[in-house]
C-alpha cells in the first residue's frame, strides 16, 4: 500500500500496488543454488572441452577456434548449463484452440532436454493459465468465429499488398473508426502485428534532437523503437513519479547534452500494465507531470485494453480520465480481443501523418481480413452494440477473477507482485531448481503455467506468471491455487524462518477435504 | 497413519534440500557427486564441532576469568 502522496487527490479509487521485497534467507540460498549450478556448468563445459562429455551445444568450427570466440559470455553459459536443464518447461506444442482448456501434445526427451520426441499423446484439457486470453475471445465456437468464417468466404485469407498500395480493405476502414469510436479519440489506425507497431512507428514520431523518457521495465519493441528512431533515451525508475519529474526538470533547464538548446520534442513512454510485475501505470500523475512540462505521452495498452476499466476501455477508464489527453493510445489485439494486431490512436492529423510516414503502413502486409473481422466482432461485444450483455459480463468476470484470485493467493502465503487489480499475476519463486519443478508439477496436475528465469526478469527474481481470463470458472482458480499450494508447499516464504510444517500440512488437509466435499 | 506422516514428512524435507541447492536439475551421476560432496563435509564439520568446541568454550572460559580476575592484582603493583 502506497503513502499518500502530493498527487493523492488526482485518484479516484485506492491504487495497491506492492513489491514485496526478497526474503534474505530467500536472496541467500537463491544465490547457493546459482553457486552450484556454476560450479557444475564449469565441470561441464570443461569435460566438453576436453572430449571426456560428447558437445551438444552450437561449437565454432575446427577452422575458426583461433577467431574471436562467440559463445564463452555469460548468457551462452547460462543457456548451456542452466537453460537447457529446465527447458522442457518452455515451447511446448498446444494442438487446441489456447481457451480456458488447451490440449498439448506430450514430448519427452532421453537425453536431458537437448533433443525431444513426440510419445504421439495428447494431453487433453489443461487448464491455461499462460494465454493472453482476458476476456475469453480465444474461441472456436460463437459469433466472433462465425462472422470471422463469413468473412473468410468473402475476402480469402492473404490481402498481398501493403496498405498503401492496393491492401487497403473497406474492412480495414470499418475497422479504424470503430477502434477510435471505442477509445474515444479522433482517429485510429491499425497494423498487422504489435510488436511492429512500437518499433516502427516510434521512429516515425521522433528523431535526433528530441528525447524520449522510458519506465525502466518497458517491453522489447518499445525499446527498440526508441532505439531506432535515433532519439537521446532517458530511463526512469519503475513507476517512480519522483524520478520521472526529476528527468523532466533536468531535461527543460538543461536541454540537449552539448549544445544546450531546448529540445524538439519530449515524449514519455510507459505501458498500462507491466506484463512482467502486474503493476499499473500511475497515469493521472503521468498525465499531470506531462501537462505541466509540455511533452508527449505514448501509453502502450497492449495487456490493460480490454482488461482494466469497467467498460473495459483500458486504463484510461480504469482512472476515469480523458483519453484527449495521452497524445498517442496504443494498443494490440492479440490480447484481449483474441486476433493479432496493434493500433495507435490520436488526433486526426496525428494518425494521416503516421498513414504517410510510418514503416509499417508502407512495406508491411496488412491485416487478414478474418482478423479483422475478429476484431470488429470483439470490439462491439465489449461496448455493447451487438444487442447482448455478453461484452459487460465478460469485463466484470475478469475483475472478479482477478480479485478472487490474488486473495487466494496471497492467503496461501505465496509473494505476488503488482497491483490488486491487474489481470496479470506473477508468483515469486527465486530459485532456479524451483522453476523447471513449478512447471513441471503444475503439468503433472493438468495445469499449464508459464515460468520466467533470467534473462526476462533479474536473476534472483524469477516467477510464475499467470494470466487471468473471464473464460476461467471460480473452480478451476480453487483447483490452480491448491495445485499451486501442493506443487509448491515450500513456498510459504513468509513461514520459512519458523518451519512450522505441521500447520502447512493441516492447512493444506482442510483445503483439500473441503474440495472433496464440495465435489462429493 | 503416523509412520506414512513421518515419512512424507521425511521426503518432503529431501524434496526441499534438492530444491533449494539445485541438485533438482542435475543428471543422476552429478547427483550422487554432489550428495557425496555435501555429506563429507557436513560430517567434517559435525566430527570438528564435536571434538573441539567444548575444549575451545572451556579455554576462552578459563581466558576470560583470568582477565577479569587478574586486573585488580595489576593495578595493585
Amino acid at each position: 500500500v502506497e503513502p499518500i502522496s502530493l498527487f493523492s487527490r488526482l485518484y479516484k479509487r485506492p491504487f495497491n500496488e506492492a513489491f514485496e521485497e526478497t526474503p534474505m534467507l530467500v536472496a541467500v540460498l537463491t544465490y547457493v543454488g546459482y553457486g552450484v549450478l556454476t560450479l557444475f556448468g564449469y565441470l561441464r563445459d570443461f569435460m566438453r572441452q576436453w572430449k571426456i562429455e560428447k558437445c551438444q551445444n552450437a561449437t565454432e568450427r575446427e577452422e575458426q577456434k583461433d577467431f574471436v570466440p562467440l559463445y564463452q559470455d555469460f548468457e551462452n553459459f547460462y543457456t548451456r548449463n542452466l537453460y537447457m536443464r529446465i527447458r522442457d518447461s518452455w515451447n511446448r506444442p498446444i494442438c487446441s484452440v489456447p481457451g480456458a482448456k488447451v490440449d498439448m501434445m506430450e514430448r519427452v526427451s532421453h537425453d536431458y532436454n537437448w533433443t525431444f520426441t513426440y510419445t504421439g499423446r495428447v494431453i487433453k484439457d489443461i487448464i491455461n493459465m499462460g494465454s493472453y486470453n482476458y476476456l475469453g475471445f480465444a474461441q472456436k465456437a460463437g459469433t466472433c468465429q462465425e462472422a470471422a468464417a463469413k468473412v473468410l468466404s468473402q475476402y480469402g485469407a492473404g490481402v498481398c499488398s501493403t496498405r498503401q498500395e492496393m491492401g487497403n480493405l473497406d474492412k480495414h476502414e470499418e475497422l479504424e473508426k470503430l477502434v477510435a469510436r471505442f477509445l474515444g479519440v479522433e482517429s485510429a489506425m491499425a497494423y498487422g502485428m504489435g510488436f511492429a507497431t512500437n518499433s516502427m512507428n516510434i521512429p516515425a514520431l521522433v528523431g535526433k534532437g528530441c528525447l524520449i523518457l522510458s519506465d525502466e521495465l518497458n517491453h522489447a519493441s518499445l525499446v527498440l523503437g526508441a532505439r531506432l528512431s535515433g532519439a537521446t533515451i532517458r530511463i526512469f525508475k519503475h513507476n517512480n513519479m519522483q524520478s520521472l519529474e526529476k528527468l523532466l526538470k533536468d531535461a527543460i533547464v538543461h536541454g540537449q547534452p552539448r549544445t544546450r538548446r531546448p529540445w524538439k520534442k519530449i515524449l514519455i513512454l510507459v505501458e498500462g500494465i507491466y506484463s512482467m510485475e502486474g503493476s499499473i501505470v500511475r497515469l493521472p500523475e503521468v498525465i499531470a507531470l506531462k501537462k505541466k512540462y509540455k511533452s508527449y505521452l505514448y501509453l502502450d495498452e497492449a495487456h490493460s485494453i480490454g482488461a482494466l476499466g469497467p467498460s473495459g476501455r483500458g486504463v484510461v477508464d480504469y482512472f476515469g480520465l480523458n483519453p484527449e489527453d495521452v497524445d498517442i493510445m496504443m494498443g494490440t489485439f492479440t490480447k484481449s480481443f483474441g486476433a493479432a494486431g496493434g493500433y495507435i490512436g490520436g488526433k486526426k492529423e496525428l494518425i494521416d501523418y503516421l498513414r504517410t510516414y510510418s514503416h509499417s503502413a508502407v512495406y508491411a502486409t496488412s491485416m487478414s481480413p478474418p482478423v479483422v473481422e475478429q476484431i470488429i466482432t470483439s470490439v462491439k461485444c465489449i461496448m455493447g452494440e451487438d444487442g447482448t450483455t455478453v461484452g459487460k459480463a465478460r469485463v466484470q468476470q475478469l475483475a472478479e477473477n482477478t480479485r478472487y484470485f490474488r486473495r487466494r493467493l496471497k492467503e496461501m502465503g505465496f509473494i505476488i507482485y503488482g497491483n490488486e487489480d491487474s489481470p496479470v499475476v506473477p508468483l515469486m519463486l527465486y530459485m532456479p531448481a524451483k522453476i523447471g519443478a513449478f512447471g513441471r508439477e503444475m503439468l503433472k496436475r493438468n495445469i499449464g503455467v508459464v515460468v520466467v528465469g533470467f534473462p526476462a526478469t533479474p536473476i534472483i527474481e524469477s516467477r510464475a506468471r499467470f494470466c487471468l481470463s473471464a473464460a476461467h470458472t471460480k473452480e478451476m482458480l480453487d483447483r490452480v491455487s491448491v495445485s499451486s499450494g501442493l506443487s509448491f508447499a515450500h513456498a510459504f516464504y513468509k513461514q520459512i524462518q519458523q518451519l512450522f510444517f505441521c500447520r502447512l500440512v493441516q492447512c493444506l488437509v482442510h483445503k483439500l477435504l473441503n474440495l472433496m466435499f464440495k465435489v462429493l | 497413519m503416523d509412520i506414512k506422516h513421518v515419512k512424507d514428512y521425511i521426503y518432503w524435507l529431501y524434496y526441499q534440500y534438492l530444491l533449494i541447492t539445485c541438485s533438482y536439475v542435475l543428471e543422476p551421476w552429478e547427483r550422487s557427486m554432489f550428495h557425496t560432496i555435501t555429506v563429507t563435509v557436513f560430517a567434517m564439520v559435525v566430527y570438528t564441532a564435536y571434538v573441539f568446541v567444548p575444549i575451545h568454550i572451556r579455554l576462552a572460559f578459563e581466558f576470560f576469568s583470568q582477565l577479569f580476575e587478574g586486573q585488580p592484582e595489576s593495578t595493585v603493583s
